[in-house]
């Protein structure tokens, strides 16, 4: 405990020495970034017909249904008392942007990415329940909700009904990671937080990283699964992610200025956390190693002709680069936003513990989990049937 | 109605399937929400019950006044008539509930003197501020002042003045155990 | 009238159906009105408090009293209410355009008081600022507390359902006082409550009881009688952090521009 008061340096409220979110709470928005952002490139492909990044199309749902599914985790050992939350569903506090999110969370699961997925998948769920052998037969047959039924008609009417969700899942997926940045965004007692462009931010932010995870996981499993890789799907993946980037660079350099511009009582005491105990994760390793380095490679790429190998290996160590960087973008504006008091007179340390129910430890497990999921969810649903003559030569 | 569900009965199995779910969440509401939740606004009504029914430590001035007339009377005219007991004889309403059950301590006659009156430069000037090395050391303050009534015969010093420097000199106490402050 | 859309107001006809039947379910769950204490009434209080800068000697007793009435964890970084100590320097004659920001300490809150840090007569202006929960009228933790465990009751305080906080420490970020806290034990939020336990048995709080000077006053600004009214109109009085617009009802007076 004195360890946290010997770390402040100026004056804090004496509540607020010891931070209030943790790790965890930098990974939750990480996690459902990389949702919106899975999301919204397999609707590339539904609803703009963008033909070229189709082979990813199953995936990219694959991907934001394991992340989904394990976000809530971190946030589970976050809570005092986890056993409560359920009250969020219960007596949700209308004003309450964290307890609106709880619905919009579930409607996403369930109304657009689960539904989505089934949709997708029924013919060969129904196929695999008639064919199969033990309890994968089970489980397959659990999943067709007991229809057989997949005559064309039927299939026809899937692809139209499929087509109208992802049209809703497009602003639902907007909404669900805006949201999240909302939370932040309109907390006005925190001045690093509150700003209008926050659910702006965190969504372009979430795109980058949700695209940039789907160019690594569709390299990464086809080379697995020996299977060829589709350069022109990449290439284009590759594209959408130096625009979705652009944008977002050009959102946050906005705010960076409008702040020094306007320089109110907030810009000195933020000014001087970033120039100090901020400046390895925002500059260096947000700004520098995970903005500016990525830009530069993808365009390159897209400036000068290189080879299929070169090309696939910018993109891999950019999309890596990538999701180090907008991890970093979620540490600052989390531990950032708590590492200055609201006097603004004094600073704090983040001591984050490692085998802690909030440290470092399950912070990793739980990044590595959604991986786990995917591999159960690739075996159970490939998202490339094997007659599709994707094998390599 | 056949032709109507033909070939979107999977569909139909999956709004069947919403809705039950929809009606299990409608039950689990029923029963889980506390009972008085939304009485008075978005909260359950329980807590201010809850609120109040802490027990008291502190008895409050009043009841010092109920039962010790004395003191209330030895007090009267001094500034310190307006300082509730508990501030210098700690939480009591044990003692005042129950009189034997709990008898206060005497408080500390320095240290807790020392805790308003030390010299501070962020202390108002209307309260009377000593440092102790050039008054009264080693003490104790009861030794010259009645803690009830502390004002003393001789004329008091001027407003801001920290009593004991060259401007009120006041010198060492008077050699004598400390007295027991009965009054 | 295409297959999918005849599906469509078949479920949202179940659907509104069903909405209707909850409903009905619903006014079922609001039965249960709490017996209120026999001579209290919610509606006749409108709590706040008056803080006086200028009485305030910083003896830290209302930090101790607090601690000692609410069972508020004695570590140094748990606080109802602590008291902060400024020293405003003067300004500097050779560089005056420079702005000096003022100096604020709070040893463990001003429990044990505050030692001598200063020097009087060096130009320097130095003075005590007693802190506490506002107890906002528009209270930002009230907003975005997700389950409704923290609220504003009929009668101005702002208090906490230790039984129903989750522990998800929105309310904390959200309080631009910075007056709550997580409970170490009990792992759910804790704040001033204003001793309401306390001033609805017609008690003060333990802060302004043990507060030796009067700076600390509670009010109950819906009483005609109250000299908070008095006070208010005779005084030049300021909130903490006004253009929060919160509704802050801890009126200071002699608060300085430098108190943060």
């Amino acid at each position: 405990m004195d360890t946290i008061i010997h770390g402040v340096q100026g004056f804090m409220y004496p509540n607020e020495m010891e931070l209030q979110w943790s790790i965890l709470i930098v990974l939750y928005p990480f996690l459902t970034g990389l949702v919106a952002g899975a999301f919204i490139l397999a609707s590339l492909e539904r609803v703009f017909n963008v033909e070229a990044v189709k082979p990813t199309y199953r995936l990219s749902l694959l991907t934001a249904l394991a992340f989904l599914l394990v976000s809530p985790l971190s946030l589970q050992l976050h809570l005092g008392h986890p056993e409560r939350s359920i009250e969020m569903y219960l007596t949700p506090n209308t004003s309450s942007a964290m307890a609106m999110f709880g619905f919009i969370y579930l409607w996403y699961l369930m109304a657009v990415l689960l539904l989505e997925i089934w949709l997708d998948y029924r013919k060969e769920i129904v196929l695999m329940a008639r064919s199969g052998t033990g309890v994968r037969r089970w489980i397959y047959k659990a999943l067709t909700l007991g229809s057989d039924n997949i005559s064309e008609r039927s299939l026809e009417i899937d692809n139209k009904v499929g087509k109208f969700i992802t049209v809703i899942g497009i602003p639902s997926a907007f909404l669900l990671h805006g949201y999240v940045g909302f939370i932040f965004g309109s907390v006005k007692a925190n001045p690093w937080w509150s700003t209008p462009v926050m659910p702006i931010v965190f969504l372009f932010s979430a795109m980058v990283s949700g695209i940039a995870l789907v160019l690594l996981v569709y390299m990464l499993v086809s080379w697995f699964q020996n299977l060829k890789i589709d350069m022109d799907c990449v290439d284009t993946i590759a594209r959408y992610l130096l625009y979705a980037f652009l944008i977002d660079f050009s959102l946050e350099m906005l705010d960076l200025i409008h702040r020094i511009y306007e320089a109110d009582e907030s810009f000195q005491s933020l000014d001087f956390m970033v120039h100090t105990r901020l400046y390895t994760s925002q500059v260096l390793i947000q700004i520098v190693l995970g903005t500016v380095v990525p830009i530069a490679l993808l365009a390159f790429v897209q400036l000068v002709r290189l080879s299929e190998k070169a090309r696939k290996g910018l993109y891999v160590l950019a999309a890596g680069l990538t999701l180090v960087g907008i991890f970093a973008m979620r540490w600052n504006v989390v531990i950032g936003g708590q590492l200055f008091s609201k006097s603004f007179l004094g600073y704090t340390t983040y001591k984050m513990e490692f085998a802690t129910r909030e440290g470092l430890l399950p912070t990793i497990l739980l990044l590595i989990l959604p991986f786990v999921i995917l591999w159960v969810l690739v075996k159970l649903l490939p998202p490339w049937p094997k007659e599709s003559g994707v094998e390599k030569a | 109605m056949r032709e109507l569900f033909k070939d979107k009965e999977h569909l139909v199995r999956v709004a069947a399937l919403a809705v039950a779910g929809f009606l299990v969440f409608l039950l689990a509401k029923a029963r889980l929400v506390p009972a008085g939740f939304g009485a008075y606004g978005h909260f359950r009504a329980g807590a201010l019950d809850d609120n109040r029914a802490r027990p008291l430590v502190f008895a409050g001035r009043q009841a010092g006044a109920d039962c010790h007339e004395d003191i209330v009377k030895a007090r009267h005219g001094s500034k310190h008539a307006a300082i509730g007991c508990e501030t210098c004889h700690g939480p009591l309403e044990k003692h005042a509930a129950d009189p034997s059950a709990l008898t206060p301590e005497r408080p500390d006659q320095r240290d807790l003197c020392l805790g308003c009156h030390h010299e501070n430069a962020a202390r108002p000037a209307f309260i009377r501020q000593v440092n102790p090395q050039d008054h009264g050391e080693p003490g104790p303050c009861t030794a010259c002042h009645k803690a009830h009534h502390p004002e003393m015969e001789e004329p008091a010093p001027a407003a801001g003045a920290v009593v004991g420097t060259a401007a009120d000199p006041h010198g060492a106490p008077p050699a004598q155990p400390a007295q027991e402050v009965k009054q | 009238m295409s297959p999918t859309r005849r599906e469509f107001l078949a479920q949202s006809g179940k659907f509104l159906l069903l909405t209707g039947a909850a409903a009905l379910a619903f006014d079922q769950i609001l039965a249960g009105k709490p017996e209120e204490a026999s001579n209290y009434k919610l509606t006749n209080h409108w709590w706040g408090m008056i803080i006086d800068i200028e009485k305030c000697i910083g003896c830290g007793a209302c930090v101790r009293a607090d601690k000692a009435e609410n069972d508020v964890p004695r570590q140094p970084y748990y606080f109802r209410t602590w008291v902060e100590r400024y020293h405003v320097p003067p300004v500097d004659l050779q560089h005056p355009e420079t702005e000096s920001l003022p100096e604020v300490d709070s040893p463990n809150g001003g429990y044990d008081g505050f030692t001598e840090k200063y020097r009087r007569g060096d130009g320097s202006k130095n003075f005590f600022v007693p802190k506490l929960c506002n107890h906002c009228a528009h209270s930002p933790c009230v907003q975005v507390c997700p389950v409704g465990a923290t609220f504003e009751s009929p009668d101005g305080t702002v208090l906490v359902d230790t039984k129903y906080c989750m522990g998800c420490r929105y309310c904390v970020q959200a309080c631009p006082y910075g007056c709550r806290y997580i409970h170490p034990v009990t792992h759910v939020v804790d704040k001033c409550s204003l001793c309401y336990h306390r001033i609805t048995k017609g008690l003060t709080t333990a802060c302004c009881e043990a507060c030796p000077t009067g700076a600390r006053r509670l009010a109950d600004l819906k009483n005609p009688d109250d000299p908070v009214h008095e006070f208010l109109r005779t005084h030049t009085i300021q909130v903490l952090k006004p253009q929060m617009a919160t509704g802050s009802k801890m009126f200071y007076h002699g608060l300085d521009g430098s108190v943060r």
